[in-house]
């Protein structure tokens, strides 16, 4: 095409024509990259999703050593409430060879109730251990049947593939016996 | 292919030699000759197959957010307007963007008939234009009935019930259609199932259509075939940087309507909730469905208003041949250029009439409407064909300009 454009040459050989061919492009990718953005946005989470991100639990008939599931996000949250027994065992691992060192004092936020969500952090199956008689794993937590990962009384990966610690979600006691998680 | 290869780097060369989709690309688009005479009318094409994308990108998002069951479909819709990120836009886009389909298709199409595109050797870009126009209408009737409001529920019932006018096996069929006794869950289903598989269809019968025309070649406003190189100009960049122009003249008609009259060419009605008890007070379809709704109510016979619906146009299929003239551009066919007008006008009376409720005047002016449609088509054109003088074709298309 430059044989045919009349555009004064610039200093570094480009025409006018050079320039308004690359400003138009560039333009119009730019306004297609943002027609784009709505259609990718409408995949994120919709605001009714949003909407239930938060689930109050009543704690009063959670006996001690007992452990509940509860459903949030979608996903399940072990809470389990610990005998003082659970409790000085999992503070005594404090100092055992960890994977994600934590320690127990920062994993709760009061000691006989330790809420986690109940997702594997390897590769997200729901690990056994909250019903009476699944295994617990070698170190009296929970053990994930799918690629045999071993949490231990307060959720950390003591052994097997998982890399992390079982996630603490944001939540808060609204009273003694009310839990709100998110 | 060769002028291209020295020109491109060493990667496009490896991968060309392998998939040559750079010298198709090259070919299709670089050297693909087009009159250097076309105006603005030969921009409908290019748009129609962007607002096609547009549709597709869309709809398939629209999917993502949308339950096909009718407990569900309607409030998962209001979902999409008023929880899902940027829902109401996407929703709009499309519901808009199937009334700009049409209009910018038949735009398309009537550029068709005023420059004689349709005539040899263009019989079967013709015809696969017009299986567009009818997969176009299956589609667009069945994604109507998606929302499932009163609208989608009662035109559903109406237009399956079309069906029911042939003899013998009409009922059946409609029980077929519908896989139950009335227009229910399975229906709406089966509708959500083929409203996402024919855009697909449609792509592929749009490819025909380009691979007809890369064949035949472009039309243009004087109808006569290019005499030389000196007649032609390459795709691109010529008509790339025309195309794109008209785009942005589109796009800010198409956003016009997305954004400050959303609900403009949609009815309100099918923002209630179906009701299978309970039928609205006028049933009408969308505006580019009107011509034709009139057509089928000028009859008062059951199977006569069907068969003549789909006859206009299937009639269409058999224009070729009932133009029988010569020339192609209504420029050098002083009649046909008069009767050209007269027959846009009465479609758009069509289009009124359909409108209308059908009595009184409206159905009558319906009628006379429609009698004038077929007269047009099976009467005016063979004769004008046969009889009309026309002007002298200029030698080339280059002519007409360097001698002004």
């Amino acid at each position: 095409m430059s044989d045919t454009a009349h555009g004064h040459g610039g200093g570094d050989g480009g025409t006018r024509r050079d320039f308004l061919a690359l400003a138009g492009a560039a333009f119009g990718a730019a306004g297609a990259g943002l027609a784009l953005w709505p259609l990718i946005d409408s995949m994120n989470p919709a605001k009714d999703v949003l909407a239930l991100s938060s689930v109050e639990i009543d704690l009063k008939p959670v006996a001690v050593g007992q452990r509940i599931t509860v459903k949030w996000r979608g996903k399940p949250v072990f809470i389990d409430h610990r005998t003082p027994d659970q409790i000085s065992k999992a503070q005594a691992d404090d100092k055992a060879d960890l994977k994600d060192p934590q320690s127990d004092k920062d994993r709760v936020k009061k000691a006989e109730w330790l809420v986690m969500v109940g997702v594997c952090t390897h590769l997200g199956c729901v690990p056994l251990g909250q019903k009476v008689g699944q295994p617990r794993g070698e170190f009296g937590g929970w053990f994930c049947p799918c690629h045999g990962s071993h949490y231990d009384a307060s959720g950390r990966i003591r052994k097997g593939p998982a890399p992390k610690n079982l996630e603490v979600p944001v939540y808060s006691f609204l009273n003694d016996t009310t839990l709100r998680v998110g | 292919m060769s002028a291209s290869s020295q020109s491109q780097g060493p990667i496009v060369r490896w991968i060309d030699e392998r998939l040559p989709v750079f010298s198709f690309m090259q070919h299709e688009l670089h050297e693909y000759p087009t009159p250097k005479n076309l105006n603005y009318w030969w921009n409908f094409g290019s748009l129609a197959g962007i607002v096609l994308v547009i549709m597709i990108a869309t709809g398939i998002f629209l999917a993502m957010n949308y339950t096909p069951h009718v407990d569900h479909a309607f409030n998962s819709v209001e979902r999409i307007m008023r929880d899902v990120n940027y829902g109401w836009l996407i929703r709009y886009v499309h519901a808009n963007g199937a009334s700009m389909f049409f209009l910018v298709v038949y735009i398309h199409i009537f550029r068709g008939l005023y420059y004689g595109s349709y005539k040899p050797p263009r019989e079967l870009l013709w015809w696969l234009g017009l299986v567009i126009l009818l997969l176009m209408m299956a589609t667009a009737f069945m994604g109507y009935v998606l929302p499932w409001g009163q609208m989608s529920f009662w035109g559903a019932t109406v237009i399956t019930n079309l069906f029911s006018a042939i003899p013998g096996v009409g009922e059946p069929i409609v029980t077929w259609l519908w896989g139950g006794f009335a227009v229910d869950n399975p229906t709406l289903q089966r509708f959500f199932s083929l409203h996402y598989l024919l855009p697909f269809v449609i792509v592929g019968v749009v490819v025909l259509h380009l691979v007809a025309l890369h064949t035949a070649k472009s039309n243009n406003p004087l109808g006569i075939d290019p005499k030389s190189d000196k007649d032609t100009i390459p795709f691109h960049p010529y008509y790339t940087i025309k195309d794109m122009f008209g785009l942005g003249v589109f796009l800010i008609v198409f956003m016009a309507f997305v954004f400050y009259a959303p609900n403009f060419l949609g009815h309100p009605d099918n923002y209630i909730p179906a009701e299978p008890l309970v039928t609205p007070a006028s049933i009408v379809p969308e505006w580019y469905l009107l011509p034709f709704y009139a057509i089928l109510r000028a009859v008062p016979d059951k199977l006569g208003g069907v068969l003549l619906m789909f006859g206009a146009i299937f009639v269409l299929f058999a224009l070729p041949w009932l133009d029988s003239s010569k020339v192609r551009s209504a420029r050098f066919r002083p009649i046909y250029k008069q009767v050209f007008w007269i027959f846009l006008a009465d479609c758009i009376v069509l289009g009124w009439a359909g409108a209308q409720k059908p009595e009184g005047a409206a159905l009558l002016i319906g009628q006379l409407a429609t009698a004038y449609y077929f007269f047009h088509l099976l009467i005016l054109m063979p004769l004008l064909g046969r009889y009309e003088k026309t002007k002298p074709l200029p030698e080339s298309i280059s002519q007409p300009v360097l001698k002004s």
